[in-house]
Parts: structure tokens; C-alpha cells; sequence
């Protein structure tokens, strides 16, 4: 009973991860649309748009190698795959022993490190220069995660995410400063790590200053397509994690019934859309900032993460 | 040696007079453009003539001619850096060859044949270790005009940019010559879409002087309110143009919404939204719509409501003036010795105002401000043009308070001459020289786009900048595609 109520539980957290990534980004979208001033395609454009795209011709350039095409499926797997390791409404879920923060960031940076090789191969300018920024980034967000990761562990005794959203649930925890602190710091990473303003901006025209549409510029088709979805699954995933380590409640218990489950399920969508929302607003309201301010910005979270773990172990030694 | 214009010319001479030189005067000028006494305002060809106007720091000004011998003629590029692209482009558009010119590539002629393919074209060498180049355009990833910038990077600092323009080239020049009045006033409308209406003025005004026309005082003042509409819907699609680059899209929206107002308001009084065609040769062709009297009210009232709140908000979001603040410098001495007018002159200290300093009818007997900031940067020509805004909103009260009666237009005859005009557009001074035949014919027409002195300094401003950097340097000076590409 146990073991297929985990099963169809795990299918059911991937179809919702599936179903729901381009619905986040519509509302996104929608939310800054409205606050432009303007009506918007509406929430359900991204997924006419992966339609399209999927029905359309693939153009690959005749010298791009096999890691150019095989690049778009290797970021889409490890991207699915990561955001249905966490709890999004149950800690039911069958992979709840893999649910671990360092194995989601070992997958996320693996379709990272594809994507940049792929804009790397193409041999376009373009494509170098998204890459060279990508790892720029990269170089000092996946610290940063990793230490906010630590802190979290600190606190929790485990990297588990099922495990550390327990914890923070637990009426005893009290009022934390370091999970405040880890909190901020896991929002810029997440707002870095999704190529959102003001490190880059995903709806520029502007060849130079893109980021990580610059490596992904010769896509097209299909491939563009799994990209795009990779994309949303991981503003997805992003919203989750924070969802679920900063903001537990709601997530249906280990061995709950039908009616907590769907619950748990309307809890987690007004968890996105209310995340959705914010980070429209935030968006809406902020400029870009220069490309080498960006390890300055990602270097606070890096700073928030390792105070969090400071204060984590003074604490503890008193 | 003479440093003064005037000196040159007769006394009583009239605004751009012309003098046949020899060629030995013709250096003469090179030296004085190179010293500094004299600002290049165009510089262009008639075969066998070649033509320079100047203008001395006094405020005088005149054109010298010198003739051609064997399709050769002395080059003032050596002297001149801002006469280099227009001397290649005399090259390219006649054939007569600018001798000792530094510079003889191609500018405009793409030497396409027609299967479309051009002629290989020579940048510049780049020496250096690990060195990259970047080549972005003439097809871009969004819908703007076509111009191709060759970037020499290492890693993100830019070491050199250099442009290369001419997709746009319409055979303008050569569409003019010959071409009845009415019908070369409508391809001077049609030299830069965005700049219709001072284009057409400075065709109209050079046509009136070239037959001595004087335009009806109503004309005269309905041409200063087309044009100020003009600029203020320009500028503010500027300002939202060049935050939009820095991906605040906030302030577009903002401006857009504005901007549309005022468009719409001009296609109520006007019939058009650009006003096209509505600057004629010897006045206006279509006076104020009687039903605009409430548009213009309730137009008048979002403008004084949203210009300061727009302002606080550029303001108020430091992100945004992180960005903008000591971005893309553009040096006073360069600004001076290209004669660059318009908002990047003026943002670089250069206090250049064609309605000003070359002053034309209503502009001569109003008093208005010329906002003059130092800094050069994006920032300042931001600045700039919301203050600019703000003088032609408040120009257009005024034109509008006290508009006076009568005839919208003055029979233009047919007569020979020449003349030539300068005109302050949203980008700065549009130069325009006609010579007319006797038979209600253009025999010759030249249009020099105030962008011809300013593209060159974006290469200059955008130097070890970091490519992100550029498309938001390159929104702020906004150069014009079409009408440089003649």
C-alpha cells in the first residue's frame, strides 16, 4: 500500500511539475503585462508557444556537432528530474530518499554545464558569449547555493529537503535569524539562477546583453521547445524548493488521506501563483543591473549563506 | 589667416551665400577645420562642383564650391575627421575622387550586383593577443533599422567598434534631381520617417530662400507646432526607448502611452500622426482641425500630470541610474570637433541650437531655454531630453496660445536659385541645400542627417566600454539609419 501510494504519488508530482512549469510562466508574465499597463497574451501563451514550436521544422547549422542536439534533452531530463525530487504537496513521494539539496544542485548544474557547451559548439559569437557569462555566473551562484544548502543543514541535520521541511515546520523551531537570512539569499540565487531581471533579462531583443538566451540563439524547433520547457520547469522548481524548505505548511504528511492531499495540492498553486506574482512585481520595478556587477549581487547571497551557518554554529556552541 | 566667415563673404551677404574657390583656398578651409574656427555642417557634391557649408564660431555662415579637375578634387579629410564619411560617400554617390583623402573604402555603395551580393568590404585591422570579434547586424533579433557594428573584444571590453551603414540606401540624391517641386518635397518628407516634419521644414526653408518666398505668418507658426510635437512624441519615445535597454520596462510603457496621446492628437488636428507632408514649400497644406481645442486641453493636462512623475521615476529607481551614470562617455572636444548637435551634443556641453543659433521664424522672436548639461553620459542625455521636453511643451502653449490669422500657404514661383537651410529636428541640425531650375524643377538636392556627426562618436564613446553596455549607449545617441543613408 505504502510503496504505490509513494509511486502514484511521485507520477503525480511529475505530470504536476509538467503540467504546471509553463502556467508559472504565464504568470509571470501576465502579472508584468498588467502591471506595464498592458493586457498580455494571457496565462496559457507558453503553452501554445511549446506547441508551435514542437510542430515546427528543426534548423541545425552544418556545424554543429551531436552535442548541439543532444544538449536540449540532457538539460530537459536533469531539469525534470530535479524539480520532481522536491516535495511540492507530499513528502509521500517515492524518490523522497533522493529529495537531497546537493543531488539537485549536482543536476542542475549538469544541464547548466550541457547548455553552455551546446552555445559553445555552435561556434557563433553569440553563442561564446552567453556561455562565458553563464559560467561567470555559475562560478559563483553554485558557492552561494552550496552554502545556503549548509546553513539549512545546520539547522536541520540533513540535507534531506523532506527532512529539513520538517524541522522548519515543527512549532518548536521558534523564530530563526539564520533561516531569515538563508530565505533572502535562496531568493537572489533563485532570481540569478533563473536568468530573471536584474541579472538577465529573458524577454531582451538585444543580442549583446543576453545571457542566456545568447546560448541558446541557434535553437530552434523542437529543441527550442525543451529548452524553453527546461526553462519554466526550473522556474518551477525554484519557486517549490522555496515553497517547500521556507514555507511547509500546507504539505500533506506522510501517509495522508484524498481530501488533505488535494489540499495540498491547493495549497502548493496559490503558492506559485502568489511566488509568480512577486517576482513580476519585483521585476517590473527594477532595472538590469551591468554584467559584472552580477558576482557582486550573488556574492551577497554568498555572504547571507555563510552568516546563516555562523550564526547556526554560535548559537549552538552557547 | 581669417578665422571669421564674414570676412570671407561680401558684406550684407545673406545666410549661406556661396563662393566658387580655388583650390588653394579650399586648403585654406581644411586648416580652419582642423584648428577648430570653422564647424563642418555638410559637405557634398554636384558634379563637377563640390560644395562645404560652414559655420565660424561667431555664428556666421556660408558655403565654398571648388571645382573638380580630371573627377579629382582636394580632400578636406585629411584636416577634417567629420568630412571623412562624407567624402566617401561623394566618392560612392558621383565618382569624383577626394585627392590625399585618408580614407577610400566604400560608405554607402555596398557595390551589391543582382544577385544581392556585395563587395567585400575591409575592416579595420586589430592588433592584439586574444583579441575576438563580434559581428552584430544588419539583421538584428528585434524590428529595428539595419546597420552592421563590427565589435574587436577581449573577453567583455570593448576595444574597438566599428560601423558600417548604407543598408538603407534609397538613391535619394538622384530621385531629387529633376523631380517637380511637389514631388521632392514629398521625398524629403520621406528621408527618415521619425523626423518628417523637420525634414520637410528644412526642404521648405531652403526652397523659400532659394525663391525668396515669405511664408504667411500662420504657416509659420503651424510648422513650429508640428515640429515641437514632433520632438516632444520623440524624445519621450527615447526616454522610454533607452530604460527599456536597461530592461526597466516601467518607464516604456509609461512613455508609450504618452507618446501615443500625442499622436493621436496630431492625427486629430493634422489628419496624420506623423504629420507627413504637412510642411510644404511656401507654408503649411493643412490648417488646425476646428473639433482639437478639448484634445488639446486634456493633452496639455496628462503632459504637465506625467513629465514630473515620469522624471521622479527616473529618479527615484537607482538601479536604473546605475546603469545610465558614466555610461558611454562622450568627450566635449570630440562633441566640438564632429559639430555633433541635437541631445549628444548638448549632453556633452556643445550648446548648439539650430531655432537658437541659426535662428528661423517663430524661434527668433521667442524666448526659450537651450539646456546644456557637461557629463556626456547616458545619463545626461537622458536628462537632457525630458528638459527638452518640457521647453516644447511649453513652446507649444505658447505657439498655440497666440496663433495667428491668415493664409496657410504662398505661391511658390517657379524661379532659379539656391538656397539652403538649417533646422533643429528631435536629433539635432538637418541641413538642406536645393538649387532650383527655372521650370518649377529641382536641378539638385542635398539632406544631411544630424546623424552623420554623431554615429562616428558612438564608436568613440562605446571604446572599453563592455559589449553589454552598447545597446543602451547606442539607444541614447539614437542615431537615424535612413535618413544618413540618403
Amino acid at each position: 500500500m505504502g510503496l504505490i501510494a509513494a509511486v502514484l504519488a511521485t507520477v503525480l508530482q511529475l505530470v504536476l511539475v509538467l503540467a504546471l512549469a509553463p502556467f508559472l510562466t504565464g504568470v509571470v508574465r501576465t502579472a508584468k503585462a498588467r502591471l506595464q499597463r498592458r493586457r498580455g497574451p494571457g496565462l496559457f501563451q507558453v503553452y501554445r508557444d511549446l506547441s508551435r514550436l514542437l510542430r515546427k521544422e528543426v534548423v541545425i547549422a552544418p556545424n554543429a556537432s551531436w552535442l548541439f542536439v543532444a544538449a536540449p534533452y540532457v538539460v530537459f531530463a536533469t531539469t525534470v528530474v530535479a524539480a520532481v525530487l522536491i516535495p511540492s504537496f507530499t513528502f509521500d513521494a517515492g524518490l523522497g530518499a533522493a529529495a537531497d539539496l546537493i543531488a539537485i544542485v549536482g543536476l542542475l548544474a549538469t544541464a547548466r554545464f550541457a547548455l553552455a557547451l551546446a552555445g559553445l559548439d555552435i561556434g557563433t559569437s553569440f553563442g561564446g558569449i552567453g556561455s562565458s557569462r553563464e559560467m561567470m555566473i555559475a562560478a559563483v551562484a553554485e558557492p552561494a547555493m552550496l552554502m545556503l544548502i549548509f546553513s539549512l543543514a545546520l539547522i536541520a541535520g540533513s540535507t534531506r529537503l523532506p527532512d529539513i521541511a520538517l524541522v522548519v515546520q515543527s512549532p518548536g523551531l521558534g523564530l530563526h535569524i539564520s533561516l531569515l537570512l538563508a530565505f533572502v539569499g535562496f531568493v537572489m540565487i533563485a532570481v540569478a539562477e533563473n536568468g530573471r531581471i536584474p541579472v538577465d533579462n529573458p524577454a531582451t531583443h538585444l543580442e549583446l546583453t543576453m545571457v542566456h538566451e545568447a546560448m541558446v540563439l541557434e535553437y530552434s524547433g523542437r529543441h527550442l521547445a525543451l529548452i524553453e520547457y527546461a526553462g519554466s520547469v526550473k522556474l518551477l522548481l525554484y519557486v517549490s524548493l522555496i515553497g517547500a524548505v521556507f514555507l511547509p505548511w500546507g504539505i500533506a504528511p506522510l501517509g495522508a488521506g484524498l481530501a488533505q492531499g488535494a489540499l495540498a495540492v491547493a495549497f502548493y498553486g496559490a503558492k506559485l501563483v502568489a511566488g509568480g506574482c512577486l517576482l513580476g512585481l519585483f521585476e517590473v520595478t527594477t532595472a538590469k543591473m551591468r554584467v559584472f556587477r552580477v558576482p557582486q549581487y550573488i556574492g551577497t547571497a554568498l555572504m547571507l549563506g555563510l552568516l546563516a551557518a555562523l550564526l547556526q554554529l554560535v548559537s549552538r556552541s552557547l | 589667416m581669417t578665422t571669421t566667415l564674414a570676412d570671407l563673404f561680401p558684406p550684407q551677404s545673406r545666410r549661406w551665400a556661396r563662393r566658387v574657390i580655388s583650390a588653394e583656398q579650399w586648403l585654406g578651409l581644411a586648416d580652419r577645420l582642423e584648428s577648430g574656427a570653422f564647424t563642418l555642417v555638410a559637405h557634398w557634391a554636384e558634379p563637377p562642383l563640390v560644395h562645404v557649408a560652414l559655420r565660424d564660431a561667431a555664428g556666421s555662415t556660408g558655403i565654398f564650391s571648388v571645382e573638380a579637375v580630371d573627377g579629382r578634387f582636394p580632400s578636406l579629410g585629411g584636416a577634417s575627421r567629420p568630412a571623412r564619411r562624407l567624402e566617401r560617400t561623394i566618392r560612392d554617390l558621383t565618382g569624383l575622387e577626394p585627392e590625399g583623402a585618408p580614407d577610400l573604402r566604400p560608405w554607402l555603395d555596398h557595390g551589391r550586383d543582382e544577385r544581392g551580393a556585395a563587395r567585400p568590404y575591409a575592416f579595420l585591422p586589430v592588433d592584439g593577443e586574444g583579441l575576438h570579434q563580434i559581428a552584430v547586424g544588419p539583421v538584428h533579433a528585434g524590428i529595428i533599422e539595419p546597420g552592421h557594428f563590427r565589435f574587436t573584444a577581449a573577453g567583455e571590453t570593448i576595444v574597438r567598434l566599428e560601423q558600417r551603414l548604407g543598408y538603407v540606401h534609397k538613391g535619394l540624391e538622384g530621385l531629387m534631381a529633376g523631380a517637380p517641386l511637389e514631388r521632392g518635397a514629398r521625398l524629403a518628407a520621406r528621408a527618415c520617417g521619425d523626423s518628417t516634419v523637420a525634414y520637410s521644414l528644412a526642404f521648405a526653408q531652403a526652397v523659400e530662400a532659394a525663391c525668396g518666398v515669405v511664408v504667411p505668418p500662420r504657416a509659420v507658426a503651424l510648422r513650429a507646432v508640428m515640429a515641437e510635437f514632433e520632438r516632444l512624441a520623440n524624445h519621450l519615445g527615447d526616454i522610454g526607448g533607452i530604460c527599456n535597454d536597461a530592461a526597466f520596462s516601467l518607464m516604456l510603457t509609461h512613455c508609450a502611452i504618452l507618446r501615443e496621446r500625442i499622436l493621436r492628437t496630431c492625427a486629430l488636428l493634422f489628419g496624420h500622426r506623423l504629420m507627413m507632408d504637412g510642411v510644404v514649400p511656401g507654408g503649411v497644406s493643412c490648417d488646425l482641425a476646428g473639433a482639437g481645442e478639448a484634445a488639446l486641453a486634456r493633452l496639455f493636462k496628462r503632459i504637465d500630470n506625467m513629465l514630473p512623475a515620469l522624471f521622479a521615476l527616473y529618479e527615484d529607481t537607482a538601479s536604473l541610474q546605475d546603469r545610465t551614470v558614466r555610461t558611454g562617455i562622450v568627450l566635449y572636444s570630440l562633441a566640438k570637433e564632429f559639430g555633433a548637435g541635437g541631445p549628444v551634443g548638448r549632453a556633452s556641453g556643445r550648446p548648439f541650437d539650430a531655432r537658437r543659433d541659426v535662428p528661423y521664424a517663430p524661434y527668433d522672436s521667442m524666448a526659450f531655454e537651450v539646456p546644456v548639461l557637461e557629463r556626456g553620459d547616458v545619463d545626461a542625455r537622458v536628462r537632457l531630453r525630458f528638459r527638452e521636453a518640457e521647453q516644447s511643451a511649453a513652446l507649444l502653449r505658447r505657439l498655440l496660445a497666440a496663433l495667428p490669422a491668415g493664409p496657410l500657404r504662398a505661391e511658390v514661383p517657379a524661379r532659379e536659385g539656391e538656397g539652403a537651410a538649417l533646422v533643429e529636428g528631435f536629433r539635432g541640425d538637418i541641413f538642406a541645400w536645393v538649387r532650383l531650375a527655372g521650370d518649377g524643377r529641382l536641378a539638385h538636392a542635398h539632406l544631411r542627417d544630424p546623424s552623420w556627426f554623431q554615429w562616428p562618436l558612438l564608436e568613440a564613446a562605446i571604446e572599453g566600454a563592455i559589449v553589454a553596455d552598447f545597446p543602451l549607449c547606442n539607444k541614447s545617441f539614437n542615431c537615424a539609419y535612413a535618413g544618413h543613408d540618403l
